[in-house]
């Protein structure tokens, strides 16, 4: 089944779309149960050397491929997902099945509720196969800060495979699921995703409903797809975005219609590269990573579409901002940690010493970095410098971003400087963080953005190129992708 | 300090990074605070950059998409049995509340 068995570092199979999977599930050509066999004895073959999950369902998922394969024989329509197995990040509440964010402090709680894409997916007749590692609370780049151990890159098993999504990348990538879903808040899809070779989207902030998605940044957290193809990115986003009355900064509009445009081509588009980083002063970045972006760029021109240089100098900043103000908004969110109302509970001998303890041992190294790093930038003195600045940077960044849409439908960078590392590579906290570079001014804008894989770069492995758009720009964003994908093949 | 005194960014001292793990509810061993000292410095001198940008008459974004109140309508909704399976998952209860140690009596 799996490379792994013919001696190789690898663990990759041949693959098909969720699109074409649902297409066969519905039309009864194969059945849910045989589709979700394959994935199962995937998993068992690969996951103890990968490490993606932390939970397999497989019990659950088969009870819920057989009600499928029922509706079929009923001649009843499950949905446009009907019985392709997905996989969850763990930090998307599902019912009564443990919810960790790879920490101490919540393992073994299960939440009473489904987040709002957990439940749309079910509607659309997808079958959770599992809960995904993360760096703890989705902090990280690398999966290397999960409380349970690393996830491996399928590609090479002693690489990381990005993170914090990286369960859900290697998940993809391994064969195990088709579709995963992630949190991205400061590239948290879009980096594993590159690392991986496979596709990662992150919607415009409140396209999609971060209700059940447990917060880190709430400014900045959005949820979305990892998959194989650029179609099968698409499908999810119509799935599981549109208003969610439980999200208040859920957009009260239905999801863009971004899969009936998928095949309308690039002709005429304008597509900007950004200069600050798409060049050699970008830190840390590597040529193969640079002449790929180079290809796709020219490729895109090829193919019709307008290419030029465009400048945005404040997105090199981002980094900064993003370091200030996830941090910031991680210590405010991650407060509710206290062993009182759920998580794990250390002793103490009053509440505020027994707050302590559970704190103490139940968070890793980075979430409490982050932790005391916000702490310390919003407290009195330190604010106007620290959060107060960062906030009117990020400002600046979307005004700049703004005017350059102007002249541009999308824009045009890598996803990541670096193809995947090696496990303990980057155990400098600074130097970990300097991989986000190209991903967080998206965040920080709000605006979408989508890493297509793109040839492979040093140690002949997977480079993403990140395709950004302007709010609520999914349209755009989704026809560049598919050009990309349809040339990188 | 206060709120009007020139700051330093950057030079962090280890009592600051001791009273920040205070406030964050986080005991830290002294090594660990050597560790965490270096490398939080590490990140404020990174952040430096942002003070190169002039930013006077700059409103700060707090929130990246333009959206007002979205109100829904004014109806009751069923929320039974949702207090007992937030009580279900409480490291303590008694009397469907949550139970801590005493909060008073005990000096930290």
């Amino acid at each position: 089944m799996s490379d792994k068995a013919n001696g190789e570092n690898r663990v990759t199979r041949p693959q098909s779309s969720a699109v074409d999977l649902a297409a066969s599930i519905r039309n009864g050509s194969v059945s849910a149960v045989e589709v979700l066999s394959q994935y199962l004895d995937a998993i068992d073959a690969g996951d103890s050397e990968v490490r993606a999950f932390n939970t397999v369902l497989a019990e659950n998922a088969l009870q819920d491929a057989t009600k499928i394969d029922e509706q079929v024989a009923a001649g009843n329509d499950p949905g446009p997902l009907a019985g392709v197995p997905v996989a969850l990040k763990d930090n998307l509440c599902t019912n009564a099945i443990p919810t960790t964010c790879s920490s101490r402090v919540l393992e073994r709680w299960k939440p009473p509720y489904d987040a709002t894409v957990v439940t749309r997916l079910k509607q659309a007749g997808a079958i959770i196969v599992g809960k995904t590692n993360l760096d703890e609370f989705a902090m990280g780049s690398s999966t290397e800060n999960s409380a349970f151990g690393p996830t491996r890159n399928p590609h090479n098993l002693e690489r990381v495979p990005g993170g914090s999504s990286g369960g859900s990348a290697a998940a993809v990538a391994a064969g195990f699921a088709p579709v995963a879903l992630g949190s991205d808040t400061g590239g948290s899809i879009r980096q594993p995703a590159a690392l991986c070779g496979v596709v990662g989207l992150k919607p415009t902030y409140g396209g999609v409903s971060r209700y059940g998605l447990i917060a880190f940044a709430s400014s900045l957290d959005q949820v979305g797809p990892l998959t194989n193809t650029v179609g099968d990115s698409a499908l999810v986003y119509e799935v599981i975005g549109g208003h969610d009355r439980r999200d208040s900064t859920s957009i009260p509009e239905p999801p863009q219609p971004v899969v009936r445009c998928l095949e309308q081509g690039i002709e005429g588009m304008k597509v900007g590269v950004v200069a600050e980083l798409s060049g050699s002063s970008l830190e840390g970045v590597e040529p193969e990573v640079l002449a790929r972006t180079r290809e796709a760029a020219d490729a895109l021109a090829a193919a019709g579409a307008k290419v030029e240089t465009v400048s945005v100098p404040s997105s090199v900043a981002g980094l900064s901002a993003y370091y200030m103000i996830a941090p910031a908004e991680a210590s405010s969110n991650l407060a509710r940690y206290d062993g009182v109302r759920y998580g794990q509970r250390q002793p103490g001998p009053n509440t505020a010493a027994m707050m302590a303890a559970t704190r103490t041992a139940g968070f890793g190294d980075e979430v409490k970095r982050r932790i005391m790093l916000g702490t310390y930038a919003l407290s009195a003195g330190y604010w106007d410098a620290f959060y107060g600045q960062a906030q009117k940077v990020r400002t600046l960044m979307i005004n700049q971003f703004d005017e350059v849409y102007q002249d541009f439908d999308v824009l045009l960078s890598p996803s990541s400087p670096c193809v995947a590392f090696p496990l303990g590579a980057k155990a400098d906290p600074m130097t970990m963080y300097i991989n986000d570079v190209c991903t967080v001014p998206s965040n920080l804008t709000g605006h979408p953005a989508i890493s297509v894989p793109f040839g492979t770069g040093r140690d002949g492995l997977p480079v993403g190129v990140q395709v950004m758009g302007p709010l609520l720009g999914e349209i755009p964003m989704f026809r560049v992708a598919r050009a990309l994908e349809e040339i990188a093949r | 300090m206060a709120q009007n005194e020139p700051v330093d960014p950057g030079r962090l001292t280890r009592d600051e990074v001791a009273k920040v793990a205070r406030l964050a509810l986080l005991n830290l061993s002294d090594a660990e605070l050597d560790t965490f000292t270096g490398q939080l410095e590490a990140v404020l001198d990174r952040a430096q950059d942002l003070q190169e940008f002039d930013v006077s008459g700059v409103a700060p974004t707090d929130h990246p998409y333009p959206l007002v109140n979205v109100l829904r309508d004014d109806v009751s909704e069923d929320w039974s049995g949702v207090g007992d399976a937030a009580l279900a998952e409480a490291p303590e209860s008694e009397d469907r509340m949550f139970k801590v140690p005493p909060a008073l009596g005990e000096e930290l």
